[in-house]
């Protein structure tokens, strides 16, 4: 495990080196990012550049894929995500995760928030109700649910299940939220209501997004991440990777060129 | 010659002298290879329902509803109870063998065994089921009956005890197998998303997984237990052809089952009282299993978690 103090205050995810094979196939290569605390930080790239694979590694989610193999260190808070010591469930504790199609449990909404909750021992009625209404306050969803918290959460619309599954993860009070394309699935007035959730949610929160829309990636995150072929080509303030790009690649890439 | 055009050619006269014939017999033909189970079913019910019918018309149903089962008697009696009760004993005991063992290995395959082992795991637990049910017969009669009775001395060698829990060995296949498959048609994604909140694997299986998929659970237990109570060799051997109504687990019981085996391998002329109990039993048997699929409906219906 390595410390690096100079600017551990505000990083939250510090990874060196990362490499990641699926069998044969390198599909990350030799990755360096930091993921700053309290920023939005959006990950885009053509299909399969490897954005998903990275951000679901940040949580070791991508282990559930058979035949994944992965090198270099990923410092989550200074320690090491692949330390053998370390929880797995610990680590996704504090890094929420929400998925690119909405997934919420077939039970009810209030089950579902308070899911989280409830596996890791929280078992006082009062404390359960108010992380519920705060978590679907946070999320927006409240004045929507309210009156049917016993409802079956696939009775909700498709941009309603998202905005559930969130405060399903904000519900453990994480530290930083990773989004897998939360959007892909929703149309465009869900859309830009995660959107304006996720602005809100900044404050309280670090988040890492996905997106394959740059639009998307221009108006909510303060960091961007361009990925190609596995590789991290560009990491930088938004507004300068979209004015002023210093690599071609990238420019091709939101000029539309390509992609 | 242009090769595309003789192409086009072939092929246009060809459909043109294609005969009808086989498109308009074949549906008709399939139909009747269809109607020919759903036939069968109804000759079967009718057939019992008019048999047993002769049978609740010479017997009355306060004797039909008795412990007393004698029908071999100079004074023949026919109390079906002795015969219920020893359906619902192995039936029983056979569940407390495959439900708790069938869930746990079809949790096993579906949430833990990776892809190699399920690989060998899965069609080993498989075949289980096709060993023939006179072979578990004789494994519970030569086998566990004996093995029981270095445990408990009192049990007697025909006894519902050994036959009821080789009976759940024989479901056990049926209880994981179908299980495990409603397990794996939930999505992967809820389970991701329970993974991402922190639960550990088994809490995904139990809290997630299990509920998402009870009611395919609850149709295999269903399933298991029809097939429990229709299971025949089994018992026959296994648990004897004692018509007294008792409690007692570790004596021989009849089931209903072994009951028609005694009575159509013995001597029941056609016509008698006897020979028509024989239907009267066969109904109470459908019967049983037709009120397992209700409930299954309903346990399912009521519990399911829609998704």
């Amino acid at each position: 495990m390595r410390q690096d103090t100079n600017n551990l205050p505000d990083v939250v995810y510090d990874v060196r080196g990362l490499n990641l094979w699926y069998g044969e196939t390198h599909a990350l290569k030799d990755v360096n990012l930091q993921i700053l605390k309290n920023h939005v930080t959006a990950i885009i790239g053509p299909s399969g550049c490897g954005k998903s694979t990275f951000i679901k590694t940040l949580n070791r989610m991508i282990e559930n894929v058979p035949g994944v193999r992965t090198s270099g260190e990923i410092l989550y808070h200074g320690r090491d995500i692949f330390d053998k010591d370390l929880r797995v469930e610990e680590l996704r504790t504090k890094v929420g995760m929400v998925f690119q199609k909405p997934n919420p449990f077939p039970k009810s909404i209030y089950e579902n928030v308070l899911y989280g909750p409830k596996i890791h021992g929280i078992k006082n009625k009062q404390l359960l109700m108010e992380i519920l209404e705060t978590s679907l306050k946070a999320s927006a969803l409240w004045d929507e649910v309210k009156d049917r918290l016993d409802d079956n959460a696939y009775g909700l619309s498709g941009g309603q299940q998202q905005r559930l599954c969130i405060a399903r993860c904000l519900a453990v009070q994480p530290d930083i939220i990773l989004m897998d394309e939360p959007t892909s699935a929703l149309d465009p007035i869900a859309t830009s209501r995660i959107e304006e959730l996720i602005n809100r949610l900044k404050k309280d929160y670090t988040i890492a997004i996905v997106t394959h829309s740059m639009q998307q990636a221009a108006r909510i995150s303060d960091r961007t991440a361009y990925f190609l072929l596995g590789e991290l080509v560009e990491y930088d303030y938004t507004e300068r990777i979209f004015s002023n790009p210093r690599d071609q690649r990238t420019e091709d890439y939101i000029t539309g060129r390509f992609g | 010659m242009d090769g595309r055009t003789d192409v086009r050619k072939m092929i246009q006269d060809n459909i043109s002298h294609k005969a009808n014939r086989v498109d308009a017999v074949m549906p008709k033909f399939l139909l009747v290879m269809a109607s020919m189970s759903v036939l069968t079913t109804v000759g079967i019910v009718l057939t019992l329902f008019f048999d047993a019918f002769k049978f609740f018309r010479q017997v009355p149903l306060s004797e039909v509803f008795s412990t007393d089962l004698a029908p071999l008697s100079a004074d023949p009696s026919f109390g079906i109870l002795p015969l219920i009760n020893g359906t619902i004993f192995t039936s029983l005991i056979a569940m407390m063998v495959a439900v708790p063992i069938g869930l746990a290995a079809a949790v096993y395959l579906s949430q833990f065994a990776s892809f190699n082992k399920r690989k060998v795991l899965k069609p080993m637990l498989e075949l289980l089921a096709g060993v023939p049910t006179i072979v578990y017969g004789f494994f519970a009669y030569s086998f566990v009956t004996p093995l029981l009775m270095r445990l408990i001395p009192s049990l007697g060698s025909k006894n519902v005890i050994s036959p009821g829990i080789v009976m759940g060995i024989m479901i056990i296949p049926m209880v994981a197998s179908l299980s495990e498959d409603a397990m794996n048609a939930v999505p992967d994604a809820m389970r991701e998303g329970a993974l991402g909140l922190g639960s550990t694997r088994f809490e995904v299986a139990v809290k997630v997984v299990l509920p998402a998929a009870i009611s395919g659970i609850v149709a295999s237990f269903v399933l298991a237990i029809s097939r429990a109570i229709g299971e025949t060799m089994i018992v026959t051997i296994a648990s004897g052809s004692n018509k007294n109504f008792s409690f007692d687990i570790t004596q021989s019981m009849q089931t209903m089952t072994s009951y028609i085996v005694e009575f159509t391998s013995g001597d029941a002329g056609a016509g008698t009282t006897g020979y028509y109990s024989l239907y009267a039993v066969g109904l109470i048997l459908f019967v049983f299993t037709l009120l397992m699929n209700l409930l299954a409906q309903y346990i399912s219906k009521k519990y399911r978690e829609v998704y």
